[in-house]
């Protein structure tokens, strides 16, 4: 559209098909390969790269993780005192990792060995009289703890343990001139926030509240002529955004404003065809995160080859359904 | 930044009395872990097990921290040491300096500036610190977000729009300084109608000078309608929005923008003629202008 735009240029020579076996290879991999530096220096949120890896694997229709193993590893960061989960064992709980021990656990079909109550207090307890949610004891805010809260809790059939209301209103007051939303009142729109948002409006049933075409305009904005979607203006395209911006479209009815084709082609770039996994964008370093995102995003555009994936909760559709949750899409526009 | 003692924990005489947790291993591998970072976290594991909060723990974390500035845990304790003892807020608020500077995007660096800041209510180092971030990344957004926070809550609001000026200056296109912008304004004198012609005023600078840049756009639209206001109010704002389009430039923002003055205007077809204009170079876009045709069309029928 214009050469203003910072942006990357795919290359002939990038893959142009999903390299499926590839990444079940490169997660399995990681999952066993405990002494790389990555993971020793990622240990500090290990709960949602296992997340990550899990989700991706089951995306790739792949059940070769050991779920004793995942669940012995997931109830050693849980903390009985309070409820909640660290990203490893004796770290601090956090809303963050709480989240992902929650999803894990619903992914191996075993939340029936959390004491629900006391995690659901956990979160509870973190709910402030403004309607935001701390992300532990120490105070910081953030629209994410707001979707971490909301998500923990409807995957617990809890919802209305907090005040849903002034959660809502909170999530509101972090919209931007822009129609989009960032991570405290007045911070800048961004698109992994705006997931969150509407994330969790979703959840609570309150899509009503968002002006769609307002909204379905700034994410669809986040293409960039190579295909991939960035988080804010004038910024590079990355690989997540494929999940923060699509699935956010795909909740609003709007994901069809975007350029399917070239949001694919992006996506398969940018996988490494050497390693398997997904980098941000065409020619990086591959990693898990990066990797789920890119599958889901791809699964979000209708790749047969992959499970299908829920846009709200970033965790397979039959998994969502199995646990008869109901989370608000609305239904496409023309 | 940790200290240059780099003696092993292990091999300390004034440590003796500690015996460290070894890193749990993954599978039956041998670890691969630096000898270094074995020492430091077994040491901190089992301090923070003992939960000791004293000098030598304090500067345990400082090397756990320089180890990996992630772990919030030891960001927590360290915290909590700071908590129980007489510790120099001043030089921690230099610690902190010396980290943000290593690690501009590390969150929980930014959470303990925001903590140390909320403990000495001294804010006065951080517009500084800000700044000096930005200005080697100006879309840092832990930076912007710890700017609006210092602002807000220390009411430090005069120097901001021109703090915005600059930034824009440099890169006008610089999305987060925008943002500011709206925020400044918001806080400050709010958004009555004499604020929006001037703001409008401002931003058609920038439009003139870079037509296809998002922001000034969306932050012109932003104030009129998300004030209550229709943009076929603002006349000057009209007028350029006309004029851009007789001087045959083709940004898809302004386009989009004039395509809306005219349905605001009931000129259906006019609008439509302009969502045309922007079909003729097919582009990423083109599913959005189909929607917006096929709405203006509906409200034709109505």
């Amino acid at each position: 559209m214009s050469g203003f735009h910072k942006d990357v240029t795919l290359k002939e020579d990038q893959p142009t098909q999903l390299l499926f076996s590839k990444h079940q290879q490169f997660l399995l991999a990681y999952a066993k390969n405990q002494n790389s530096y990555e993971y020793v220096m990622s240990e500090w949120l290990r709960a949602s790269g296992v997340y990550w890896c899990l989700t991706a694997l089951k995306l790739l229709n792949c059940d070769e993780l050991k779920e004793d193993d995942i669940e012995e590893f997931v109830m050693s960061c849980y903390s009985p005192e309070t409820g909640g989960f660290g990203a490893s064992p004796k770290h601090d709980p956090h809303i963050l990792y709480t989240l992902s021990s929650v999803q894990i656990l619903a992914l191996i079909d075993r939340l029936d060995v959390l004491d629900r109550d006391k995690v659901i207090s956990f979160v509870m307890d973190l709910q402030q009289p403004d309607g935001s949610f701390y992300g532990d004891e120490w105070g910081e805010v953030d629209t994410r703890f707001t979707f971490c809260a909301f998500a923990t809790l409807s995957l617990l059939g809890s919802l209305n343990s907090c005040n849903v209301t002034t959660a809502v209103g909170f999530i509101l007051r972090c919209r931007n001139f822009d129609g989009a939303f960032g991570c405290v009142p007045g911070s800048e729109s961004h698109a992994g926030q705006v997931f969150c948002c509407v994330g969790a409006l979703s959840i609570a049933n309150k899509l009503d509240k968002l002006d769609c075409d307002q909204l379905g305009w700034w994410l669809s904005e986040r293409q960039l002529p190579s295909g991939g979607l960035n988080g804010r203006p004038e910024k590079l395209p990355d690989v997540c955004y494929s999940w923060w911006v699509l699935a956010s479209l795909k909740i609003i009815g709007r994901a069809h404003w975007l350029d399917k084709d070239k949001l694919v082609k992006f996506i398969l770039a940018s996988q490494d065809d050497e390693t398997g996994g997904f980098a941000d964008r065409p020619g990086d370093m591959v990693d898990p995160f990066h990797t789920l995102f890119g599958l889901a995003g791809l699964s979000l555009l209708g790749d047969n080859q992959l499970a299908k994936v829920n846009p709200v909760l970033c965790l397979p559709q039959s998994l969502v359904d199995s646990l008869g949750l109901k989370l608000e899409v609305s239904t496409v526009t023309s | 930044m940790s200290d240059s003692d780099e003696t092993p924990y292990s091999e300390r005489p004034d440590w003796k009395d500690i015996t460290p947790i070894p890193l749990p291993c993954g599978d039956v591998v041998q670890i691969m872990y630096s000898d270094r970072f074995k020492d430091v976290y077994s040491y901190m594991a089992a301090i923070m097990q003992k939960k000791e909060y004293s000098l030598r723990a304090f500067e345990l974390t400082t090397d756990a921290i320089d180890l990996n500035a992630a772990n919030y845990t030891v960001w927590h304790y360290r915290r909590e040491i700071l908590r129980n003892m007489n510790i120099s807020l001043d030089q921690e608020v230099e610690f902190a300096d010396a980290v943000i500077k290593d690690q501009p995007k590390n969150y929980q660096v930014w959470h303990h500036r925001r903590c140390l800041i909320e403990m000495t209510g001294d804010p006065s180092k951080e517009l500084d610190l800000t700044a000096t971030t930005l200005g080697k990344d100006a879309k840092n957004y832990h930076a912007w977000d710890h700017r609006q926070w210092v602002v807000s809550q220390y009411n430090l609001w005069e120097g901001e729009l021109e703090f915005v000026e600059k930034l824009l200056q440099e890169d006008l296109r610089n999305n987060s300084a925008w943002n500011h912008r709206y925020f400044v304004v918001t806080n400050t004198t709010g958004w009555d109608k004499e604020v929006i012609e001037r703001e409008l005023e401002y931003t058609r600078a920038y439009i003139n000078k870079a037509p296809n840049n998002e922001s000034p756009w969306n932050y012109a639209t932003g104030m009129i309608k998300g004030n209550g206001h229709s943009m076929v109010d603002f006349k000057s704002f009209v007028e350029m929005c006309e004029d851009l389009y007789s001087r045959q430039i083709r940004s898809p923002f302004g386009l989009k923008v004039l395509a809306e003055i005219r349905e605001e205007r009931e000129d259906y077809e006019k609008a439509i003629d302009i969502y045309m204009v922007l079909k003729e170079t097919p582009t990423v876009r083109d599913r959005y202008w189909d929607y917006k045709v096929q709405c203006i069309r509906e409200l034709m029928t109505c």
